[in-house]
């Protein structure tokens, strides 16, 4: 059995291949992401190295607005930390409490998750049509057509229209991340806690949040790197406008790589993106070890 | 540990409850909460139910004032324009050969290299792993234009293998990641009976291992094929060429191009879901596990 487990040439054949396509593809492009970073190039010409230019530009000339779409950014992950999260906590204490349907509704919440995000843009960008959209069809119906809006075109709303899609869309992938978790603590706790005489909401704070800490982290970091990161909708409603209204830093990159053939200053961008994230997990990753070891 | 952890929450999708510690009763309370969890389904659901009606309404009574309402004649005529004069067959055929390319050549190299990596005796495997491991961390972004830089010195633009190739890097952190912590829960005993009965290494991997790793297939298939079928990032900036767009693409530029006919984008967005919902419905607690494996990485 040795012997054959030992074949070289076995292992290369099987190992190689995919090591190839993920070092091509990923391992490469990092690195060289990077480094384009330190450069001032445009693809097309000659590329000269100068060195942290590229990042200064970024923050204190700052003509194109990277930090107001680093704050929009901001804005979208506290959104999702506020209002995303405690809904998705809501749902899943409701439905791990066991009711009627408790599938059914799962499989209902976690649908728009598995939709394309083209799919949803298209579908929000007719909803808010100031026209015809349903949005602006329902406020007149109730009466409120004071209200009405062409959502996407005003600076002042832009913004908040395009995050709503946003956190609709993946509520049902807290939910059901939560909603596992909390299945998963021993009912025996409970049992406990209900001969002490605990009201619910007591339980749900008590004993279940806590317990499910571990998920909560997860999900937090999801959201945060995730609204950082955040490109496909924003991208397909409204591409950063009007006048940048809803700019991030995913959006703008894209449109100075490509649009702009500013391939250095671009790649700065998305240098910072990932920094911005990584530093973002591991921050989050130290407060609950630090946490944990306390209470250990 | 974390094989514990996550045995626990997978399996806590499938029996009914052990945390319910307040069932039966019908309380005031209980009806408050489920009529929260239906108003909370129809909003999830709604903007679908709008999308469906829409597809088969004309822009008269659109835009004559029955957004909302059912259809008063079901136009089967919007599918047929979004299929045809929308190209959406064609970018639903491309989808289709990118998609399902992928998802067979990332099972391939998944199951090998996971085999070779738990199984199989040499100095690196540790690291190969750890290696792979990492790249569940990077953002598609960062290499999005070293990638294009790439692809195009490499004449590869323009072709399906423009995705197909990212599409398959991109699944390979994940999918190595459940598959060699399901392998390392599979007993050994029949590949050791196989190798005394004089099989050889392939033999033992097609014949014998390959067979046991189905339902571990099934999960990464189905996490691949919901990130291939819905990227739009790689596939807008890869693919200039129209006969090859995907349906993200194809849709976004249909719905630049022909603003006004929203019945055949409608249309066309349905028929872009449509394979996702019909694969969704019976497999859903297959495919709710398949996404949240990323979570339970610890």
């Amino acid at each position: 059995m040795d012997k054959v487990l030992k074949d070289k040439k076995a292992i290369f054949i099987f190992v190689f291949p995919a090591l190839l396509i993920f070092f091509v593809a990923i391992i490469l492009p990092i690195i060289s992401s990077t480094y384009y970073s330190f450069l001032s190039w445009d693809g097309i010409g000659k590329a000269t190295f100068v060195g942290l230019k590229n990042y200064v530009n970024l923050f204190v000339n700052n003509t194109d607005g990277f930090t107001k779409a680093v704050q929009n950014s901001f804005t979208l992950a506290i959104l999702s930390v506020v209002i995303q999260l405690p809904l998705a906590l809501l749902l899943a204490l409701i439905l791990a409490r066991g009711v009627k349907g408790e599938g059914f509704f799962r499989t209902i919440y976690f649908i728009p998750v598995i939709m394309s995000t083209v799919v949803i843009g298209q579908l929000w960008m007719k909803i808010y049509h100031p026209d015809y959209g349903m949005l602006n069809s329902i406020l007149e119906n109730i009466g409120l057509g004071r209200y009405a809006h062409a959502w996407l075109a005003d600076t002042k709303t832009a913004l908040f229209a395009v995050f709503v899609p946003i956190i609709w869309q993946y509520i049902g992938y807290h939910m059901l991340l939560l909603y596992a978790g909390i299945k998963s603590v021993s009912p025996d706790i409970y049992e406990a806690a209900k001969i002490d005489g605990a009201s619910e909401f007591k339980m749900a704070t008590a004993i279940t949040i806590p317990l499910i800490k571990p998920i909560l982290q997860v999900c937090v970091v999801f959201a945060v790197t995730g609204s950082f990161k955040a490109f496909d909708l924003i991208y397909i409603i409204t591409n950063g406008g009007p006048l940048h209204a809803s700019e991030v830093p995913s959006t703008l990159m894209y449109n100075t790589i490509f649009n702009k053939y500013m391939y250095g200053y671009g790649s700065a961008m998305s240098t910072f993106i990932i920094v911005e994230c990584l530093i973002f997990t591991l921050i989050m990753g130290k407060m609950f070890n630090a946490k944990k070891s306390k209470e250990d | 540990m974390e094989q514990v952890k996550k045995q626990k929450i997978k399996s806590s999708l499938n029996h009914k409850s052990n945390y319910a510690p307040f069932r039966k009763k019908i309380t005031a309370k209980s009806i408050i909460l489920v009529v929260t969890l239906i108003i909370v389904a129809i909003i999830q659901l709604y903007p679908l139910i709008w999308l469906v009606l829409v597809s088969f309404k004309d822009n008269t009574e659109i835009f004559g004032g029955n957004v909302l309402g059912l259809p008063k004649l079901w136009r089967i005529s919007n599918y047929s324009s979004a299929l045809i004069s929308g190209n959406v067959g064609v970018y639903f055929l491309n989808s289709v050969i990118v998609t399902a390319t992928t998802i067979v050549i990332s099972s391939i190299l998944i199951a090998t290299s996971s085999y070779a990596i738990t199984r199989m005796k040499w100095k690196y495997s540790k690291l190969t792993l750890i290696i792979f491991l990492l790249g569940m961390m990077v953002p598609i972004h960062s290499t999005l234009l070293p990638l294009f830089l790439i692809l195009r010195k490499i004449h590869i633009l323009n072709t399906y293998w423009s995705l197909i190739i990212p599409y398959v890097a991109f699944a390979l952190p994940m999918g190595i990641f459940v598959m060699t912590s399901f392998l390392e829960g599979i007993p050994r005993e029949l590949e050791e009976a196989a190798c005394i009965d004089g099989c050889n290494i392939y033999q033992i991997f097609f014949k014998i291992v390959l067979p046991l790793l189905r339902p571990s297939l099934a999960t990464v298939a189905i996490f691949t094929y919901l990130s291939s079928w819905n990227e739009l990032m790689f596939a807008n900036t890869f693919l200039n060429n129209p006969k090859l767009k995907t349906l993200p693409v194809g849709i976004m530029s249909m719905a630049g191009q022909h603003a006004t006919q929203w019945g055949p984008i409608l249309a066309g967005l349905v028929i872009a879901t449509l394979p996702t919902i019909l694969i969704y419905i019976p497999l859903s607690n297959q495919v709710q596990k398949s996404l949240m494996t990323g979570a339970v990485k610890g």
